[in-house]
C-alpha cells in the first residue's frame, strides 16, 4: 500500500536500527509524546531492539487518559438526564470515571451514542429537535478543529439543541510540565506528528531555547519513529538542541493555518486539570464567551458532585508522567486489565498500559 | 421488487398502494388472514420448498442415517444490505458454514423472521429472494419457519434466526485439542472483508472501491479440505466474530500450544487494509463470513493450498503460521521487526482511534 509499506520496510528499519546503535555512545532517554507513537514503538518491537541504546519513556499524549474523572462523571450524569443524548468518540466509552464507564451507563439506560465526527452529532441534533445532543469533545489540537467546526455549523444552521462538553487539551504545556518535574529524566522529545500537522512546530523553538532539549517532530510508522530517534540521538551526541521535522510529508513549520484559525475563533486557552497531573497552566481549551450557548457546562447545571474516588492501586499518573513503565505498576495485568480497567491508559487505544497489554507477554496474576 | 421497479409499476397501474410501497403492519404477525396471506404469498412462494406449503406446526422429515450436527444462529446485522450480501444470504451461509466446518453436510434449515412494524414489504421480498438463492447454492432446504412482528422501535428492521441440521460425514476432523507441534495454519482467503464492508456501509464511509463482504458458502471449501487431507486435517473453523484472532485463541486454549503467525503471510485486500489503517482496527480482529481457518498436519499445507487454489471460494488461501510448543503467550505474531509478540484477544467491540 502506497505511503505505508515504504515506512514499514524491514530492511530499511534494520539499517536505521544499526545507525542508531552506531551513533549512540551512551544510553539516552527520549520521550515519545503521543500515545500513537507508543503503540507504534511497541507494536513493532522498536523499544526492545533499542533496549541498551535508547530508553523510551512514554509520554502523556493520550487525551482520553488525561481527561479528568470529574468530566467523565459529568458526561455520565448528562447521559442519564431526560431528553439528553450524549455523543462521543468510541474511545471514551470504556474509560472509567470515578466508578463506572459510559458503557456501564448506557447499559443502565443512559443515552450514549458513538459518532465518528462531531458533525454527525450536529446532524443528530437536527434530527432530534426535541432533545439535547451533547458531544464530549475530547482530544488534542488534532480534534479541536472538527469540534470548533461543529459549533460553527450548529450556529449557522440554528441548531440550538447542540452543545459541547469540552475537555480539549494542549500538548505543549504538558511537555513544559514534564521538563519542570523535579525528577524529570527526559533528554529529548519525539513530538507528536499529527498535532504538529495542525499546530505547526514554530512554538517549540522558544521551548528548545529555554530547556536545551532537542525536539524532533515524528510520525507513527516504524521508519518514522526510527528516523526520529536517530535525529534526536545525533543532536544529543553533538550537544545540539534544535527543533527538527522528521514528519515533513505531513507537518509544516506554520502548521495548518485554516485549522488554527477556526480553533482560535471558537476556543481560547485555559488552565486545565489533567488526570494524574493536576492543573496544567494553559493546558486546555475552553469555548470563548461568544460561543457560551454551546457550552454544556453552562447549559446544564452540574448535579450533586460526587466525590472523586481514584483507585489507590492505579499508578496511571506515574505512567503518564513517564516516571514508571506500565509493567512497574503492581495492578498491571492483575487487578487492572482491559476487561476490568482501573485507569484510562489500560483501555484507550492510545494508552501506554493498553500497548503493553497488547504487545508484551502478560504477567501471571499474583496472589498478594 | 426493488423500490425503482415499484415506482415504475405504480405509474402504469392506479392501484391504491402507498407511494413508498406496502409496509409490514402488526397484522402481518397476528395470526389472521393478513398473516396467512403474507406467509403464503411472500414467504412460502419466495422460498419455494414444497414442504412449506402444508404450513403445519411442524415439518416431518425423512429418516437420516448416522449422527447429526445441529446448530443455531441469530442475525441482527445493520444495515440489512451491504456490499457483497444482505441479512438474508448471511443468515443461510452463517448457519450452513457452522455445519460444514464441523464436518457435516447441511440438510435442513429453520428460518425465523422478527420484523419491525413499518418495514417495507419490498425489503422483505429482496431478503427472502437472497435466502432462497443461498439455500439453493448450499443445497440446504428451508423446511420450517416462523414470523413475528414487533411494534415500530422494538427491533431494527429485521432480525433473522436460522437453525440447521446436517449429517455428519466421517471421518470428522478431530478438533482443536488434537493440534500438535508443527501443524500448519491456513486461511482460505483475504481476511476482515465482512466486518469492514458492513462497517463502511453503516457509517457511510465512502471508500473507493467499497470493501466487499466475503459472505458466502464454505461447503465446497470444507468438503475439498476433508477429501484432500482426510485425517491430516486437524480442525477448521469459520472466522466470524472476533476474526482470525478469536479462532486462534480458542485453539490455543484447547490444545495448550502456542499458535504463531506471521504478519507478512496474512492475505489482506488493499481496501480492507486501507479501511483498517483509517479506523485504527486490526484486520485479524475483524469478522469474516466466508473464510475459514484450518490446521493441517505438518507437511500437508502445500497439498491443502493446491486444492484450495482450484476452488473459486478459496483462491486467496494462504499459509499464515504454525503450531508450536506453549511459549510466553497463547497466540503470537511476527510483525515488521522481530521478535514475536503476543497477539491479544480482542476486548469489546473494536473502537476507532480519536486522534
Amino acid at each position: 500500500m502506497k505511503y505505508l509499506d515504504e515506512y514499514r520496510d524491514p530492511i530499511a528499519a534494520r539499517k536505521l536500527l544499526a545507525e542508531i546503535r552506531r551513533c549512540a555512545t551512551r544510553p539516552w532517554t527520549l520521550m515519545e509524546v503521543c500515545g500513537g507513537q507508543t503503540h507504534g514503538l511497541l507494536r513493532h518491537g522498536i523499544d526492545v531492539e533499542l533496549e541498551d541504546t535508547v530508553e523510551l519513556i512514554h509520554g502523556p499524549g493520550c487525551p482520553v487518559c488525561v481527561t479528568p474523572s470529574e468530566a467523565i462523571d459529568f458526561a455520565q450524569q448528562l447521559a442519564m438526564t431526560d431528553d439528553v443524548i450524549l455523543t462521543s468518540f468510541g474511545d471514551m466509552l470504556r474509560v472509567p470515571g470515578s466508578g463506572r464507564s459510559l458503557l456501564d451507563v448506557r447499559a443502565s439506560g443512559g443515552r450514549v451514542r458513538t459518532v465518528y465526527s462531531p458533525l454527525d452529532a450536529v446532524d443528530l441534533a437536527k434530527r432530534h429537535p426535541q432533545e439535547e445532543v451533547v458531544f464530549f469533545a475530547v482530544g488534542f489540537e488534532t480534534t479541536a478543529p472538527a469540534t470548533a467546526l461543529a459549533v460553527k455549523q450548529a450556529a449557522r444552521d440554528g441548531v440550538d439543541n447542540f452543545s459541547l462538553l469540552v475537555a480539549h487539551v494542549r500538548v505543549q504545556p504538558a511537555m513544559e510540565a514534564i521538563v519542570q518535574l523535579p525528577d524529570n529524566r527526559v533528554q529529548a522529545f519525539l513530538a507528536a506528528g499529527h498535532v504538529c500537522t495542525v499546530m505547526g512546530y514554530e512554538s517549540y523553538e522558544p521551548f528548545v531555547d529555554t530547556h536545551k532539549l532537542p525536539v524532533v517532530v515524528t510520525g507513527f510508522e516504524p521508519l518514522d519513529l526510527l528516523d526520529g530517534i536517530l535525529a534526536a540521538v545525533r543532536q544529543l551526541e553533538s550537544g545540539e538542541a534544535r527543533v527538527e521535522n522528521q514528519y515533513g510529508r505531513s507537518a509544516r513549520r506554520e502548521g495548518n493555518i485554516a485549522a488554527q484559525d477556526i480553533v482560535h475563533e471558537v476556543y481560547e486557552c485555559s488552565d486545565r486539570e489533567w488526570r494524574g497531573f493536576g492543573v496544567i497552566p494553559r493546558g486546555g481549551l475552553r469555548l470563548r464567551d461568544e460561543w457560551g450557548r454551546f457550552d454544556a457546562r453552562q447549559r446544564f447545571p452540574a448535579g450533586i458532585a460526587l466525590p472523586i474516588v481514584e483507585s489507590t492501586l492505579c499508578r496511571s499518573a506515574d505512567v503518564l508522567a513517564g516516571r514508571i513503565k506500565p509493567t512497574e505498576c503492581s495492578a498491571f495485568g492483575t487487578s487492572c486489565t482491559p476487561e476490568s480497567p482501573l485507569g484510562a491508559p489500560m483501555v484507550s487505544s492510545e494508552g501506554a498500559c493498553a500497548a503493553y497489554m497488547s504487545y508484551r507477554p502478560r504477567r501471571q496474576p499474583q496472589t498478594t | 421488487m426493488n423500490h425503482d421497479e415499484q415506482a415504475t409499476w405504480q405509474r402504469h397501474c392506479p392501484v391504491p398502494v402507498p407511494l413508498d410501497g406496502e409496509r409490514i403492519t402488526l397484522a402481518h404477525g397476528e395470526g389472521g388472514r393478513v398473516m396467512r396471506k403474507f406467509i403464503r404469498e411472500s414467504i412460502v412462494s419466495s422460498l419455494g420448498d414444497e414442504v412449506l406449503h402444508s404450513m403445519g406446526d411442524a415439518t416431518h422429515l425423512p429418516q437420516i442415517d448416522g449422527r447429526l450436527a445441529f446448530t443455531t444462529d441469530s442475525f441482527v446485522v445493520s444495515p440489512l444490505f451491504f456490499p457483497g450480501g444482505n441479512i438474508g444470504s448471511l443468515s443461510v451461509y452463517g448457519t450452513v458454514n457452522d455445519l460444514a466446518v464441523s464436518g457435516a453436510r447441511p440438510l435442513y434449515l429453520a428460518l425465523s423472521l422478527i420484523l419491525e412494524e413499518g418495514l417495507p414489504l419490498a425489503i422483505v421480498d429482496r431478503v427472502l429472494e437472497s435466502v432462497a438463492q443461498a439455500a439453493v447454492a448450499t443445497s440446504a432446504r428451508i423446511v420450517t419457519g416462523d414470523t413475528k412482528v414487533v411494534p415500530r422501535g422494538m427491533a431494527d428492521g429485521l432480525f433473522i434466526n436460522t437453525t440447521g441440521v446436517g449429517q455428519l460425514i466421517g471421518p470428522v476432523p478431530p478438533g482443536p485439542s488434537s493440534l500438535c507441534e508443527g501443524d500448519e495454519l491456513i486461511v482460505t482467503g483475504p481476511i476482515g472483508q465482512h466486518g469492514i464492508a458492513v462497517m463502511c456501509a453503516r457509517e457511510e464511509l465512502s471508500l473507493e472501491p467499497p470493501p466487499q463482504s466475503d459472505s458466502g458458502s464454505l461447503v465446497r471449501v470444507a468438503v475439498l479440505l476433508r477429501e484432500q487431507l482426510g485425517t491430516r486435517l486437524r480442525t477448521m473453523r469459520d472466522a466470524t466474530r472476533g476474526g482470525v484472532t478469536a479462532v486462534l485463541h480458542e485453539w490455543a486454549e484447547a490444545s495448550q500450544h502456542t499458535l504463531t503467525i506471521s504478519q507478512a503471510d496474512i492475505p489482506i485486500s488493499p481496501s480492507v487494509r486501507g479501511a483498517c489503517e483509517l479506523l485504527g482496527l486490526d484486520p485479524l480482529h475483524v469478522a469474516n463470513e466466508g473464510t475459514l481457518v484450518a490446521a493441517v498436519e505438518q507437511g500437508f499445507a502445500d497439498l491443502a493450498l493446491r486444492a484450495l487454489h482450484s476452488c473459486p471460494e478459496s483462491v486467496g488461501a494462504a499459509r499464515i503460521g504454525r503450531v508450536e510448543q506453549r511459549g510466553f503467550a497463547p497466540v503470537t505474531i511476527r510483525r515488521t521487526l522481530g521478535p514475536d509478540q503476543p497477539l491479544d484477544d480482542p476486548t469489546g467491540a473494536p473502537l476507532p482511534r480519536i486522534c
